[in-house]
């Protein structure tokens, strides 16, 4: 994985002492809050619920064995011993103080880490394929291109005051497990007929309460002007996008109030220009960057496990990915204990994680979107004594794209922005289906809970979705159906009137009961769905 | 009732005007009446508070009820972590948010 150069190093280093100042004129009483305010968020910290809460930026979600250590030993000595895994593959920590953030950020610079550019109107943290450099269908590792964007995008000094956030996902597989299009700009790194590798762009997609999928604007740009292509994205974004309401300020409004067509023709326009000045970085940055992220030195070994323990070859099936070499799978460790708070692991957890990872998979962990954590490059040989001492933290649960595997925002229990909430839903419903043992024989079924209209916990991507509301001081949920984050993205369909607590989680097994009753062979919730509509699920709900 | 509430400027934790100081427990708030904006801009100017606001409560035998459920969640903590509560030991006090 990428290694901080002295300049990478030296610029967070800088920011480091330039925070622990500003936190500290703040605590003098030199600045006020409206003054301080941007200057926090711009490190990452902002002030919740309880206290004040520190997003930091996991790049594409990899991280190193000793970083994981760090991000636990941060959970015991600033916060309360435990972190949250969030739906952009960053950490959250939710107990912050604000006079030991200086020394919380110099921590995480020790280990190449920081929390820059996690909040404001600004290029977010890029996010990629969870299973990138390792997966089996995928065409190139996604990840120099995204370390390459990540290096453009940070402190860019054109970008730093958007119109609105601004999030960026890459993958290279046909396979989306970055949501792809459902980002501000979504990157797939492809092959053209020549053979030649480049990129296909995704422009003005997103969820928040008005959700799009990004239509493609270009099918193919050459690898080195990639980054060229991007600033030209941003630019227009960046000259047209509204700042007068924050509500219709993202670039998905601009690309479908512009038309697509129209936007297309500006960013070629610009596209144009900039190539004629000659700003693109050189093919030998990304050549630069490719040994970062070479291939561990895999050995061959056997291909297949004994399978006779059913609870081994359970978590096999559900929570292993098909690795490019095949002596080694991705093995998923699930932060979805049954009953348990989605994405949040202790800092005991983190510490075994990173032990796991330094035994078995080349000392490297990757965050998924989804809330879990996967080991990338296991050895098929050692999956029984990975799983085994997973099993025996409580980790070992096996619900990869199940319907316990559910994505779920902090909600009204943590943060301030959220009118209801959406954990209490998530324990309920994954020992719903536990105890039913309908689990398994609803297959796969991704099920993504928001406590508000910001939509953190991507309901609108759900195969079904729930969406938190204030009803007149009270939590009311609606419950939509048909939505999908992954290649065959939908947005999904809000079945009617909305629920209370217990009533959204009877919907959600009136609804499956349906599917269970109408599928056809093979079929996925989601199929089935689209197959059949909405009418017997609204009539199921509903008459 | 007109309660004020806010976070302290240094550890961020939740706090309830008094009458004479803030407290980390709702109970102790009191009725600021007309005087809410007179109050927080003082205390904030002198950095004992961070960003105060004025909530509607009620009072009765059991303590001060803020009237948002927000609020409640606020004045005790994640109804997902007992133990991160103010009253660790008494799950059951988790009731009173809903």
């Amino acid at each position: 994985m990428y290694k901080y150069d002295n300049y990478d190093q030296q610029m967070v280093d800088t920011r480091v002492e330039e925070f622990r100042d500003q936190a500290k004129r703040r605590l003098e009483g030199k600045i006020t809050e409206d003054q301080f305010k941007p200057l926090r968020l711009m490190n990452g910290l902002y002030l919740q619920l309880h206290a004040y809460m520190l997003r930091v930026a996991i790049p594409y979600g990899t991280l190193n064995g000793a970083q994981m250590h760090a991000l636990a030993d941060i959970a015991d000595k600033y916060d309360r011993g435990y972190g949250h895994f969030t739906t952009r593959q960053n950490i959250q920590y939710n107990w912050i103080k604000l006079e030991e953030a200086g020394d919380l950020l110099a921590d995480l610079a020790k280990v190449e880490m920081h929390a820059i550019q996690t909040s404001g109107n600004c290029i977010r943290n890029i996010s990629s394929d969870h299973f990138a450099g390792a997966a089996r269908d995928e065409l190139v590792d996604p990840r120099p291109y995204a370390e390459l964007l990540r290096q453009w995008s940070s402190f860019h000094p054109e970008f730093m005051y958007l119109p609105r956030k601004f999030k960026i996902a890459v993958i290279a597989a046909e396979t989306d497990r970055a949501a792809m299009r459902l980002h501000d700009i979504g990157i797939q790194i492809v092959k053209n007929d020549s053979g030649e590798i480049g990129a296909s762009f995704y422009v003005g997609g997103g969820m928040g309460r008005t959700p799009m999928i990004a239509p493609q604007i270009r099918d193919f740009v050459p690898l080195d002007q990639l980054v060229t292509y991007a600033e030209a994205c941003l630019r227009v974004y960046n000259r047209y996008g509204r700042r007068d309401n924050k509500y219709k300020a993202r670039i998905k409004i601009l690309v479908h109030e512009m038309g697509a067509e129209e936007y297309t023709r500006q960013v070629e326009e610009e596209f144009a220009h900039m190539l004629g000045q000659g700003v693109e970085p050189p093919l030998a940055e990304i050549e630069r960057l490719r040994p970062y992220f070479a291939d561990p030195a895999f050995v061959d070994g056997p291909k297949t496990c004994d399978h006779s323990d059913p609870d081994f070859a359970l978590w096999v099936d559900r929570n292993t990915n098909a690795h490019k070499h095949d002596s080694y799978v991705s093995a998923v460790i699930s932060l979805k204990p049954v009953g348990g708070i989605p994405g949040d692991a202790t800092a005991e957890q983190m510490h075994l994680m990173a032990d796991l990872a330094k035994e078995y998979s080349f000392d490297e962990l990757r965050v998924m979107h989804t809330q879990n954590i996967v080991l990338p490059h296991v050895a098929i040989s050692d999956l029984h004594a990975l799983w085994t001492k997973l099993e025996a933290a409580g980790l070992g649960s096996p619900n990869l794209d199940t319907i316990e595997d559910i994505i779920a925002c902090p909600g009204l229990d943590y943060c301030s922005l959220a009118n209801a909430r959406s954990i209490p839903l998530a324990q309920k419903i994954s020992e719903r289906f536990a105890a039913s043992g309908k689990t398994g024989e609803l297959g796969q079924l991704k099920l993504k809970i928001s406590g508000c209209i910001n939509a953190c916990g991507h309901h609108h991507a759900g195969h079904i979705g729930i969406l938190g509301v204030d009803k007149k001081g009270v939590e009311n949920y609606q419950l939509s159906l048909g939505g999908s984050e992954a290649e065959d993205v939908a947005l999904a369909k809000i079945t009617g009137r909305g629920f209370d607590e217990a009533g959204v989680i009877n919907a959600v097994e009136t609804v499956t009961d349906v599917y269970l009753g109408a599928r056809e062979d093979g079929e996925r919730f989601l199929d089935t769905y689209r197959r059949i509509g909405m009418t017997p699920f609204k009539e199921a709900l509903y008459d | 009732m007109k309660i004020l509430t806010g976070n302290d400027l240094k550890s961020g934790a939740v706090v309830w005007w008094d009458g004479a100081g803030w407290s980390l427990h709702v109970n102790d708030a009191v009725d600021v009446g007309d005087d809410a904006d007179t109050i927080a801009a003082s205390e904030e100017a002198a950095r004992r508070v961070n960003v105060p606001y004025a909530i509607e409560a009620t009072r009765d035998d059991n303590g001060v009820r803020p009237a948002h459920i927000k609020d409640r969640v606020r004045a005790l903590g994640p109804t997902v972590r007992p133990d991160l509560t103010l009253k660790p030991t008494q799950p059951e006090a988790l009731d009173w948010i809903v």
